[in-house]
């Protein structure tokens, strides 16, 4: 119990190190609390309300109201969830299969490096983001968790190729060479021996498919390419655009209210990522 | 040199011997390899384009019935009987055969016809919308690298003082804020909340009436309607570019040759211009060649936002109408920027640095 709440305050230590990771980490909680226990507060009002259109600030609605007098604040809490769950699912495929493809690359080496490099090299020259409008309007994604997949299977190869070159250095360590002496296979060598030092390396990358993930996601829907219905930041955006919020000057809290909750949201994973890079790596620790 | 000419030309009787030969050869050859392997890609890439774009659902017939009905309020029948005369597409040809069609037309330049806009050849739209996009994201690509490089360096040369706070922070921020979130706030806040530009009359990618030329007035005319564009750019990739050049020349600094030649005395101003400032920027120039991609790929939400006529706009509009050889075309234009982006940066990557110069190449 001791040595458990010790592990506790090493870790609340290194996170609160770097100031500005940690104000990052804490937005980051904040933004999760308020997608997915906000919606259970603040209960969703669809009803179109012609007397309060483009309500500004108030009390009532602290983020004023939109173009059918709905509270923008309400849409603000609701609409983060579908967002970062693409988010974090994008970012967990790609660096899934960035990892496996990265890591047989380097440690089979042959033809089947020879392979994986070249379908990465491949997907790297396709267009990324048009290729995602053509699959976008292929798949008809009504749900998040098939959105997730494709942007998860299309942003692996540059990190895979960094994992690559990684291992091939990894593997010449002393460590690694007496793992393979002592015959523990290669899913031993890279799940335990090889992973673990490249753990800071993959938090890192982790934040950097999410935010790569929120940036292909949301400018999806505010093409209004994917069907997506529902509260999503991304679907207030597409709205305030076509139903001409954008040039109506009052309109700008409701404007604002998605532009900076994704704006903040990519932000604070940005600067989490610092944190995390400090927590992983202890190289980088300076007098904790 | 002439043995291996003697041994090429011995066994060259049967033909599969001289076409082994003959591709041995070109694997030697450093440049040639990397030709065709970039000749080679574009061919997957087409390839797969081709089939994917004819998998998406609804035919550009189907989208053209439909807008028929919706905005011109005809009948289901009327519409099908116009569409099927406007468009005379035979969508219902095996697919194998209009690929080979469609690649027979390919090598020899032509990129086939618009089912849309009937009759209008694809090279000819290409040839029209392409140069906005490559010049507003080339403009600013050198802007922001040039920028980014200065202010990098500065925040380098000067660690921990108030300005490298400044510059680091904004560009941390800067960097990871979407590109287009950027571009609707400068339309909402210069435009209509503080009317400082007149943001509809800055639409398009140039004014109407004006004559392409090199006058003074029309480079005028052509900067306005794509400044917005370019600021759009410039604000969100010089972040990146600033702190990839801090740390690059941070890393620098502590090189011995920085050291000895301080110890030789050498002014503070030549270190900087030819000791530091050259090395460090090496690694930003492959990744030039890597954004030159994103940039022009991910160009279509902020040509979007701006209404700029370039290819990013061309391409939205022809995939909501699945005019399939425009989309077909705008891909294999966009693949091909970035596969010559990307040799390009690899021949002046070994241009400027001597080390990486593959040795012997010939």
């Amino acid at each position: 119990m001791a040595a458990f709440w010790h592990n506790v305050k090493t870790t609340l230590r290194l996170l609160t190190h770097n100031k500005v990771g940690f104000v990052g980490f804490l937005f980051v909680i904040f933004f999760i609390l308020l997608s997915f226990v906000g919606p259970y507060v603040v209960p969703l009002d669809r009803t179109t309300k012609l007397d309060e259109i483009y309500a500004p600030i108030s009390w009532r609605h602290p983020l004023g109201t939109d173009f059918s007098g709905r509270d923008v604040l309400t849409h603000v809490v609701h609409g983060g969830r579908d967002v970062l769950t693409v988010a974090f699912l994008a970012g967990a495929i790609s660096t899934a299969i960035a990892v496996l493809m990265g890591s047989l690359s380097a440690l089979i080496g042959g033809k089947v490096d020879s392979a994986i490099m070249g379908v990465a090299d491949v997907i790297l020259t396709i267009p990324q983001f048009p290729l995602l409008i053509v699959l976008a309007g292929l798949l008809r994604f009504n749900n998040v968790l098939i959105l997730a997949a494709i942007l998860g299977v299309l942003s692996w190869p540059s990190l895979s190729r960094a994992i690559r070159a990684q291992v091939l250095s990894l593997r010449e360590r002393d460590f690694v060479e007496a793992a393979r002496a002592l015959d523990l296979g290669t899913g031993h060598i890279i799940l335990r021996e090889i992973m673990p030092n490249m753990a800071s390396y993959l938090a890192v990358s982790l934040i950097f498919a999410m935010t790569g993930a929120v940036y292909a996601q949301v400018g999806l829907v505010f093409l209004g390419l994917v069907p997506l219905s529902g509260s999503n930041w991304g679907v207030m955006l597409q709205l305030a655009w076509t139903k001409g919020a954008i040039f109506y000057p009052k309109a700008l809290p409701y404007i604002l209210s998605p532009v900076l909750a994704i704006a903040l949201f990519q932000l604070s994973l940005v600067f989490a990522s610092r944190s995390l890079e400090e927590m992983f790596n202890p190289r980088l620790r300076t007098g904790v | 040199m002439t043995t291996t000419i003697t041994e090429a030309r011995a066994p060259a009787a049967g033909a599969g011997v001289s076409v082994g030969n003959l591709i041995r050869r070109v694997a030697r050859n450093y440049v040639l390899r990397r030709f065709v392997v970039a000749f080679v890609k574009i061919f997957i890439v087409v390839t797969l384009t081709f089939f994917l774009i004819r998998l998406m659902p609804t035919n550009p017939v189907e989208v053209y019935i439909n807008e028929l009905i919706t905005q011109y309020g005809m009948s289901a029948d009327e519409a099908r009987n116009q569409a099927a005369a406007l468009l005379a597409i035979d969508l219902n040809a095996p697919l194998s055969q209009q690929y080979f069609q469609y690649m027979k037309g390919l090598v020899q330049g032509n990129l086939g016809t618009s089912f849309r806009s009937k009759g209008t050849p694809v090279n000819a739209m290409i040839a029209q919308f392409l140069p906005w996009t490559l010049f507003s994201v080339g403009v600013s690509l050198l802007i922001s690298f040039t920028l980014g490089m200065l202010l990098g360096m500065y925040s380098a040369y000067r660690r921990e003082s108030v300005g490298d706070h400044v510059i680091t922070t904004l560009s941390s921020i800067f960097s990871s804020i979407p590109n287009y979130l950027v571009g609707i706030m400068l339309v909402v806040l210069l435009g209509v909340q503080w009317k400082l530009l007149p943001i509809t009359q800055m639409r398009g990618s140039m004014s109407p009436g004006m004559t392409p030329g090199f006058t003074l007035e029309f480079i005028k005319d052509i900067f306005f309607h794509a400044a917005l564009p370019i600021a759009t750019y410039i604000l969100t990739t010089v972040g990146g570019w600033t702190l990839a050049m801090k740390s690059s020349t941070i890393a620098t600094l502590g090189e011995d040759y920085v050291t000895v030649a301080k110890a030789r005395g050498l002014s503070e101003g030549r270190i900087m211009t030819g000791y530091v400032g050259r090395n460090a920027s090496l690694p930003l120039f492959t990744s030039l060649a890597i954004s030159v991609g994103f940039i022009v790929g991910g160009s279509t939400l902020i040509e979007f936002i701006f209404v700029y006529q370039g290819v990013g706009q061309l391409l939205l509009n022809s995939i909501t109408s699945r005019d399939y050889p425009v989309m077909q075309g705008i891909f294999l234009i966009i693949t091909f920027t970035v596969i010559l982006a990307n040799l390009l940066a690899e021949f002046l990557y070994s241009r400027l640095d001597p080390r990486v110069r593959v040795a012997g190449g010939k």
